[in-house]
């Protein structure tokens, strides 16, 4: 059999990409009569509306309606997790982008034309535009998140040496090159097809539902394909189909809303950018005592999904690291700025950068080399449990250690570099190494679950549908390799089926890089559950007892005594069905063993861990800050892989991703609070000039899960964008470069070129 | 009677009726034609997503074959052409074509949304009979964003394909047309006359119309903010703006040619040129877009006006009135204002050929290497007697609400050596905070890049750009 778990097969959608065959949604027919519709948003960050007037909207070429918050027959609400998050804004604005009203016309461009037409006035008032002003305001969109272990003031106090840290991260545009986009279909008697460019789809039918004021059976949402969503399409693909939702219901007919570029980099949130001020004890020999933290995330003017990304950067303030005594307080800054949301890493990108930072200034005061002291700190046996309780099992922290360092030469490089430095004024070479431990599962358990749904047709193919949605990163793939495994057939014969709440009802969204895991999970129970049912109707059948059944090489064997019968894997599907046996299975997983306690923060919220490690090295120009990643080094763990093909390209793309994040990817507000990078022109992604000439990279050999993940893999999606945290490091070594004494170096990210060479200009005017 | 537009579609002959001329061609090929691969990312011609490519027959005669950003492409300028999309690449059998098949083998697609714009870049790449080389093909995808894959294997399809897609060029006689064409519909007039007398004359009776050479300015009016202009005066198909020639001591740039058709001569007399030119836009935008155009929207950030100002280029302008020339110093008036009379036509710019002893040497800053508006771009041309700075001329983009010169720095290069000059570029201007960067930003490597220039000059042959490690 061809495709099953652990081969290299390719992306199932590969072909279709290519020949521009691959439809999404603005792919797909629309049936006549077909509404456009276009945003009206708040120019003005806060403030109360005085007036919307719609009237030349309203009575513009083409325009069916324009439906603002009164036109909503049920609750305008489009929170996730929280509530009061309107789809309209009603008596009050809080950010500049903030949607108002829709307009629905018969063309976009009519609808667009139109939405310029409202006349809006909003009286302003003092706006909340930086995690500084929330800070002193003490405003904030959750208390106060809190983890402690120990007594880290009192440590603090014994600690031969203490040391104080502040820097910043910016935020991240997920920029999908699909822009945000559903299509809302209105059926019979109230009910809706929802086609969403979601992550989410569960919760897509729940605020559809929750806007019409509707059971959630009336409707149904589906996707085949996303074109990207990297966090940005779970709750914001929501209220973008809730709207498409609200106008199909209001007017009877099909409506379409897509997201111009432009609108949605400013209507919808973005990665939270965090401020961070710490102070670390230690002793002579570099090894962590304490650590006294404090992490500020910009949520934006809303909860939407940040409790949860205040929870995972707290959980992975301690990376790969034993800190014997911490107190971390996470605040969620509420100011009037977009609702900061999903993005890949959820808050561990952010976490995971406050003991690379303190290690480096700990390296610098005692006048050590900072691997050293990254290896001394690893989680290792007896220092082995996390803040939050959590013992680090399958510790492969040396292991990736050790083979990134030999991969990435870091030895023979430090000198080459230290020698390239010596002599070059202008340009300086740097090298970083990072080491990552990250937790898989979603942090709240209730979302650690999973359904399948398997049809066997009796020609022996096979429909596999699952509640995971593919958007790009290779699932559906990796799920009906599962299947393929399962029922030993060719995975050709495996249709995956678009993701659709019909299906499979009651999902968890596709994040956490838990799709793989729970998906599979499910399918693989699913297909196990059919594989039963047809081993004992074969066995009844044909006399023989069920171990003698034997599935492989898309056939099934009998071999009872004194037989041999073979048949192929569609022959007993026909066999089963002649025989009156169901060949329709659902499956469902749940993740074992996962328990947490938000409000002590303790508990066992992860699953297993995934490791990884990466060397990167990079040039910078000490005249302009210009700089350039030279060459990456990658180690991932990713358990035994179901798709090592599929793995690489997450871990090259994460890497890519996350090195964007760190280095050219800056969000970038006026001081009215207008987002003025809101296009490719404006905000910088990678190009493919920008990844690293030298980039290698290995997923890490027999190392196949410890607990029972499916088919002992690991998960992918976010780990290895952590892995770019190399670069930034390697961005502050080559900034030490300019000057011999050891020293602190603050490095703000994104680490753009202007705040690279005034981080150069810090350096050098200490000498 | 107005004319209708003609194109080669996928190698189909098509004549449009109803079309308005401003349509984009992104627009008109997926909801016109129904060609669905094509894909808006952007709309703004900057993420390649709506990447085709066009064969057409340049005003030399010669033939193209280009990528392009259908977003910003107007219908009226595809008249006469082949537009060619991801489904037309595809064999008549159904066979992905060895572009396509290269994608698939080295997993170079994830959620595949940027794909077909990668493939047609890929496909003009391998056409294009280039090597496989890293530059090379960074180059060739500078105008296409991926989010997912981290583009190695997609490096690695063009690493395959390079110099294999041999296609015979279209037939586009048919489609040849006679004189001007005027295209109408809908409120809509894109006026494109084929000599330059016709032109002016245009000009003189439209003051209010838009000229359009390449849109890849003017079209974000269509893609983006859709509102096109309702009326256009096309000049690409104006021979005389198209030559690019030696006159005299000079070379002639005609307006309305391309980045891709000036670059040769233009790298050929100050090869500092060649990775600055490389850098502005992408392929996509230098097929289209034109030096011409640069310099006529007048935006303080465009990356030609500070070397036309280092080289003291002049503007041959006409109109029915008669032929001037502008020295380029005299042609920007303020923000996006310039010295062009509502009655006029750039019709050249003339760049002074170097002399003896002159050292040229640009630079452009920005936060992506590749295509990415300039912080600051600067040009410098010395004139040197030995080591020593004899004369200068310096100019700056993103410095100022025009491009500038740089009197002070230039007068301090001649007269304090290179320390002294940048000081006097620090303070020379008042620049902007804004997205590209702060105003001290902005000073302090106005300063450097002199230093920077100073390196140069001391040593031609060491690196000073981390590009080079």
């Amino acid at each position: 059999m061809k495709g099953g778990a652990h081969a290299a097969e390719r992306h199932d959608s590969a072909l279709r990409h290519v020949t521009g065959g691959a439809a999404y949604i603005d792919d797909l027919p629309e049936p006549p009569g077909t509404l456009h519709a276009a945003l009206i948003l708040s120019p003005i960050a806060h403030g109360r509306i005085a007036m919307l007037d719609l009237g030349a909207a309203r009575t513009a070429p083409g325009v069916v309606a324009v439906l603002g918050p009164h036109d909503i027959p049920g609750r305008n609400d489009v929170a996730a997790i929280g509530k009061d998050e309107p789809l309209f804004a009603e008596g009050r604005v809080y950010f500049a982008g903030q949607p108002l009203a829709m307009v629905l016309a018969d063309t976009l461009d009519r609808a667009r034309a139109a939405a310029a037409l409202a006349r809006i006035e909003i009286v302003a008032e003092p706006a909340i535009l930086s995690i500084d002003a929330a800070l002193a305001a003490e405003t904030w969109v959750q208390a106060p998140a809190r983890l402690a272990r120990g007594d880290a003031p009192a440590a603090l106090a014994r600690a031969p040496h203490r040391l104080t840290g502040e820097f910043r991260c910016g935020g991240q545009e997920h920029f999908y090159l699909e822009g945000q986009i559903a299509f809302a279909l209105p059926g019979e008697d109230g009910d809706m097809l929802v086609h969403s460019s979601t992550q989410h789809p569960t919760e897509v039918q729940h605020i559809c539902a929750r806007l019409l004021g509707c059971d959630f059976n009336r409707i149904t949402a589906t996707v085949r394909r996303l074109g990207g969503g990297f966090g940005g399409k779970e709750s914001n693909a929501s209220w973008v189909a809730g709207a498409a939702a609200l106008g199909a219901g209001h007017t009877g007919r099909p409506v379409k809303l897509r997201l111009p570029r432009e609108i949605d980099m400013v209507a919808t949130g973005k990665r939270h950018g965090f401020l961070y001020r710490y102070e670390v004890g230690f002793d002579d020999e570099g090894r962590v005592l304490a650590l006294d933290a404090m992490l500020a995330a910009d949520a934006g003017w809303s909860l939407d999904l940040t409790p949860g990304v205040v929870t995972r950067a707290l959980t992975h303030i301690d990376n790969a690291y034993f800190i014997p005594h911490l107190r971390a307080v996470g605040y969620a800054c509420r100011t009037n700025l977009q609702s900061n949301t999903a993005f890949r890493g959820f808050g561990g990108p952010q976490g995971v950068l406050v003991m690379e930072d303190a290690i480096d200034r700990m390296a610098a005061h005692l006048g050590r080399n900072a691997d050293a002291l990254r290896a001394l700190n690893f989680y290792a046996r007896g220092r082995d449990t996390t803040p939050y309780g959590q013992p680090v099992t399958e510790n492969h922290l040396p292991r990736v250690w050790a083979e990134a360092r030999q991969l990435g030469e870091v030895e023979r490089r430090r000198a080459e570099i230290a020698a390239f430095n010596a002599t070059s004024p202008i340009l300086k070479r740097g090298l970083g190494v990072f080491p990552l431990k990250f937790g898989i599962s979603f942090n709240s358990p209730h979302m650690n679950q999973a359904g399948a749904l398997v049809h066997v047709y009796t020609d022996g193919s096979i429909r596999l549908a699952h509640g995971g949605t593919e958007m790009g990163q290779g699932l559906f793939v990796k799920v009906a390799q599962v299947v393929a495994e399962v029922f030993q057939v060719d995975l050709d014969r495996i249709r995956p089926a678009a993701t659709s709440t019909a299906d499979v009802p009651n999902t968890s969204p596709t994040a956490a890089s838990t799709g793989s895991d729970l998906n599979g999970g499910a399918a693989f129970e699913a297909a196990r559950e059919l594989k039963r049912r047809m081993t004992a109707y074969a066995a009844e059948h044909f006399g023989a007892a069920e171990a003698d059944v034997v599935f492989a090489d898309n056939q099934v064997r009998i071999a009872a005594p004194g037989s041999n019968q073979v048949l192929s894997f569609g022959e007993l599907a026909q066999l089963c069905w002649l025989g009156r046996v169901s060949l329709s299975a659902t499956g469902y997983y749940r993740t074992p063993g996962i328990h947490w306690d938000p409000a002590t923060m303790q508990g066992r919220p992860f699953f297993y861990y995934s490791f990884g490690a990466s060397v990167a090295e990079v040039a910078i120009d000490t005249l302009t800050g210009e700089n350039r990643v030279l060459r990456a080094d990658l180690v991932q763990d990713c358990g035994r892989s179901l798709n090592p093909a599929i793995d690489l390209g997450q871990i090259e793309g994460a890497f890519v991703q996350g090195q964007g994040w760190l280095t050219c990817e800056e969000l970038w507000w006026d001081d009215r609070g207008r987002l003025r990078t809101v296009g490719p022109s404006t905000y910088k992604i990678p190009g493919s000039r920008d990844v690293p000439p030298v980039l290698n990279v290995r997923l890490l050999e027999n190392a196949p899960a410890e607990v029972a993940t499916v088919f002992r893999s690991k998960a992918v999606g976010e780990p290895p964008l952590m892995l770019a945290t190399a670069v930034w490091t390697a961005l502050r070594d080559a900034i030490a470069a300019c000057r011999q004494a050891p020293g602190p170096i603050r490095l703000d990210a994104p680490a753009t070129p202007e705040r690279v060479l005034a981080a150069v200009r810090a350096r050098q005017a200490k000498s | 009677m107005a004319d209708r537009i003609r194109l080669l579609l996928n190698d189909a002959e098509v004549e449009t009726a109803d079309v308005s001329p401003m349509t984009t061609l992104l627009d008109w090929l997926r909801d016109t034609r129904g060609l669905k691969g094509t894909k808006e990312g952007c709309a703004e011609g900057d993420c390649g997503a709506c990447t085709v490519v066009v064969e057409r027959r340049a005003a030399d005669g010669t033939m193209r074959r280009e990528a392009i950003n259908a977003c910003i492409a107007l219908m009226g300028q595809l008249d006469g052409a082949s537009v060619r999309t991801v489904e037309g690449l595809t064999g008549s059998d159904g066979a992905p074509h060895a572009v396509q098949a290269a994608f698939t083998e080295t997993d170079a697609t994830q959620c595949g949304f940027c794909t077909p714009g990668f493939v047609m870049s890929a496909f003009a790449f391998a056409a294009g009979g280039e090597r496989g080389a890293d530059g090379a093909i960074h180059e060739a995808l500078a105008g296409n964003l991926c989010r997912c894959t981290g583009y190695r294997p997609i490096v690695e399809a063009m690493r395959r394909v390079a110099g294999t897609a041999v296609a015979p060029p279209p037939d586009l006689s048919a489609l040849a047309r006679g004189g001007d064409a005027c295209f109408e519909v809908g409120g809509h007039r894109f006026v494109a006359p084929t000599t330059l007398a016709v032109a002016l004359r245009l000009r003189a009776a439209h003051p209010d119309a838009a000229l359009l050479a390449g849109a890849t300015d003017l079209g974000l009016l269509a893609s983006r903010h859709r509102k096109p202009p309702a009326s256009l005066i096309h000049l690409a198909r104006v021979p005389e703006l198209h030559r690019i020639d030696r006159v005299g001591d000079s070379i002639s740039l005609g307006a309305a040619a391309s980045y891709a058709d000036a670059t040769p001569a233009l790298v050929e007399h100050w090869p500092a040129l060649a990775p600055y030119l490389s850098r502005l836009g992408s392929r996509q935008i230098r097929a289209m877009g034109t030096p011409g155009g640069n310099l006529g929207t007048a935006s303080p950030i465009g990356d030609m006006p500070p070397v036309f100002l280092a080289l003291g280029a002049a503007l041959r302008i006409a109109s029915v009135r008669g032929e001037r020339r502008v020295a380029i110093d005299e042609f920007f008036l303020g923000y996006r204002r310039t010295a062009l009379a509502p009655d006029e036509i750039i019709v050249a710019i003339d760049c002074p050929l170097p002399r003896a002893g002159e050292v040229f040497h640009c630079d452009k800053l920005s936060k992506r290497r590749d295509q990415d508006i300039s912080t600051v771009a600067a040009a410098y041309r010395l004139q040197l007697e030995g080591a020593r700075i004899v004369g200068a001329r310096v100019a700056f983009g993103g410095m100022a609400a025009t491009p500038l010169r740089a009197p002070r720095t230039e007068a301090a290069l001649i007269e304090g050596g290179i320390e002294a000059a940048a000081r006097a570029a620090e303070a020379e201007f008042t620049p902007l905070d804004d997205w590209r960067g702060s105003a001290d930003y902005r000073r302090t490597v106005a300063g450097n890049l002199i230093r920077r220039l100073g390196a140069r000059l001391a040593s031609p042959a060491r690196a000073v750009e981390v590009e080079a490690l």
